[in-house]
């Protein structure tokens, strides 16, 4: 590793560090500029009652102290304490919906980016031919279908008329269609963007070059063509993430999966802004250690690209 | 104007000399002037670019597909006989064209009734109404927030790219960090904020509008702003750089010309390249936020609460989502495709 890729690393790293910073900040203010109390929505409290709850979750200091208090929690991976759910902490009630939304997220990541990456290479192969434009005309329809509509409409076809599938999450086999109905987006994305990348890699020098000194076709586009029109893809790898973790705060819903998007909606209901925010900063710095990660493989698997 | 020779005429002239003898050049005849007018009109490139997208037919009729959603969703409001507020009991569930027990009732008697085109919802509420206002709402936040990007990326970019050097620097370093903040999370918060505080507002217009609205039209304007501004100061800075433009700068062109006809033109395709490409992710945003519950205020429709009230009963009356579905896929596709189309008409890299 040499001492300019080090010092772009740190660099990265610390600009990564600062993003989160600024989410901590802007969720923190957004939060604290609600005027309702949490405490003032439920059945009618007397002042003191109010009080010392407030004392318990530290919401009669001042702002700055809390915010410093704050902070330094997440650094402990403490959020606070959750306050429509007495007795449970963010963290925890974060970490229990996480480990549904993971497993969604990362399936539904997996087969957007393997079937994205084999339709767009196809795509490109036979460009102008039926396949091609039949995988065009699908993945133009799919980048325009909202991700909730897709997934209503799975739950009444397979789920509810076909009773192929179940219909709620915590069923074994479940998750399949919230997993379908997060991956066909980015699947679609991918493979536009994996066959214009494939074309423009068709139409270089090197492929002719290697087509011309009798390579058989399959050698030049595992070997010589995939490896770079692979490049683009990465870089949308981070976006393609926080597309499907966000999307998934829907489509759990409309399945009853578990997951953080269920816990969104319901701390919204019952106006648990420790919840809200503690859910905003936890995806807000899983994206954004993505996108490091993208950058630098990014970086690492493409030696032409300078490092500014 | 041709001057008189006659003074330096006789004398032999230095072999060096760059003064030129007259008499060797003669006027040009009106048939000679004739050959240099360009036979071919000079076509703008905004024209060129217009002609190229009218002829994808695609891309045409996509265009009409909007203008025409647009028309019906401005202009059928004024006119139509129900409102999408209007309750009706003994009317809810009713398919498309079925007539409530008091509607059959006014038919015997002689009156004319409007048939519930799209049915009607759970309240008895007309539903085509509702679905016309729910996608008049998409189309506006798709047009605003392109509106909002436009304006905010034109003038950051410009500025950036043309003052370049030091104020270059820190505005783009700016917009790297904005760039990497997790937008749509950023929406969200911002609504569930917006949320408490319109539900204590008095004023109208913000009760109209509801949180979703706002929290997108202000993440619009202090976040989204930022591809199109990277782009604008990408074209600016290379642009400035370019030799024709220091061509025109060597013949006497003003900074005005240098702006009006080279740094605009350029500029516009890219322009209109990223914010056609903007106004589907604003649709997208508004439509998931209303699912969520943070979009507009209450009896308001938008395609997204319509597609989420929808799963009630969905089984029984899969209309409900048929309609609001339909609608946003169909705006969303056109906008995606007319995008194309412009990318391909205004790219001039693209042209052959």
């Amino acid at each position: 590793m040499s001492a300019k890729f080090t010092g772009y690393l740190l660099r990265r790293f610390g600009m990564a560090l600062l993003t989160i910073f600024l989410v901590i900040v802007i969720t923190f203010a957004t939060m604290h500029a609600i005027p309702a109390s949490p405490f003032s929505s439920e059945k009618a409290k007397s002042d003191a009652t109010i009080a010392a709850l407030e004392a318990k979750y530290g919401f009669d200091k001042p702002l700055p102290v809390q915010f410093l208090n704050y902070i330094k929690g997440i650094a402990r991976f403490d959020f606070g304490l959750s306050t429509a759910w007495v007795g449970s902490t963010v963290f925890g009630l974060i970490r229990n919906g996480f480990s549904y939304s993971a497993i969604i997220g990362l399936c539904a990541a997996v087969l957007a980016l393997l079937l994205g990456l084999v339709l767009g290479s196809v795509s490109a192969l036979n460009r102008g031919g039926i396949i091609d434009q039949v995988i065009q005309v699908i993945t133009i329809a799919l980048v325009s279908m909202p991700s909730f509509v897709l997934a209503t409409l799975f739950l009444l076809f397979f789920g509810l008329r076909l009773k192929w599938f179940p219909t709620l999450g915590t069923q074994p086999g479940g998750l399949f269609l919230p997993i379908l109905s997060l991956a066909l987006y980015p699947m679609a994305y991918t493979t536009r963007l994996q066959r214009s990348s494939m074309l423009d890699v068709l139409g270089q020098d090197f492929i002719r070059t290697a087509r011309a000194k009798g390579l058989h076709w399959y050698k030049v586009v595992f070997k010589h063509a995939l490896k770079c029109a692979l490049i683009p893809i990465v870089t949308y790898a981070g976006p393609m993430m926080a597309n499907i973790l966000v999307g998934s705060m829907v489509v759990e819903n409309i399945f009853s999966v578990p997951g953080l998007g269920r816990l969104f909606v319901n701390s919204m209901l019952r106006t648990d802004y420790m919840i809200i925010m503690g859910i905003t900063i936890f995806l807000a710095i899983l994206i954004v250690l993505m996108n490091f990660l993208c950058d630098i493989l990014y970086k690492v698997i493409d030696p032409r690209i300078q490092l500014s | 104007m041709i001057q008189p020779t006659t003074s330096d005429a006789g004398r032999p002239k230095n072999l060096l000399s760059l003064q030129i003898d007259l008499p060797d050049f003669t006027l040009a005849t009106d048939e000679e002037k004739a050959q240099q007018i360009q036979t071919r009109p000079s076509v703008s490139f905004m024209k060129d670019a217009m002609r190229r997208l009218g002829r994808n037919k695609l891309a045409m009729l996509c265009l009409f597909v909007i203008l025409l959603f647009a028309l019906i969703a401005f202009i059928t409001p004024y006119f139509y006989p129900y409102t999408y507020s209007k309750q009706d009991v003994t009317a809810s569930y009713m398919r498309p064209f079925q007539y409530s027990q008091k509607e059959i009732a006014r038919i015997e008697n002689g009156q004319s009734v409007f048939p519930h085109i799209m049915g009607t919802d759970a309240l008895g509420r007309d539903y085509a109404i509702r679905v016309i206002y729910g996608t008049r709402i998409s189309l506006m936040v798709g047009i605003f927030s392109a509106l909002i990007v436009i304006i905010i990326g034109i003038l950051y970019g410009s500025i950036s790219g043309y003052f370049g050097g030091r104020v270059d620097l820190i505005m783009m370093r700016i917009v790297d960090i904005i760039y990497a903040l997790p937008d749509v999370l950023i929406v969200i918060l911002l609504s569930v904020a917006i949320k408490d505080m319109v539900s204590m507002s008095k004023n109208a217009l913000i009760l109209r509008l509801g949180p979703g609205m706002i929290s997108i039209f202000l993440v619009f304007g202090l976040l989204y702003w930022v591809g199109m501004a990277r782009q604008v100061r990408g074209q600016v800075l290379s642009i400035k750089e370019q030799e024709y433009v220091l061509a025109s700068r060597a013949i006497g062109a003003k900074a005005s010309r240098i702006i009006r006809k080279h740094m605009i033109p350029n500029c516009v395709s890219v322009i209109i390249i990223v914010a056609a490409m903007q106004i589907p992710s604003a649709i997208f945003t508004e439509s998931f936020l209303s699912f969520l519950g943070l979009g507009v205020s209450m009896p308001m429709p938008s395609l997204g609460s319509l597609a989420a009230d929808a799963r009630n009963g969905l089984v029984s009356y899969p209309y409900l989502l048929f309609f609001p579905a339909t609608s946003i896929f169909l705006v969303v596709l056109s906008f995606n495709l007319l995008g194309n189309g412009l990318r391909d008409a205004f790219d001039p890299k693209l042209r052959s």
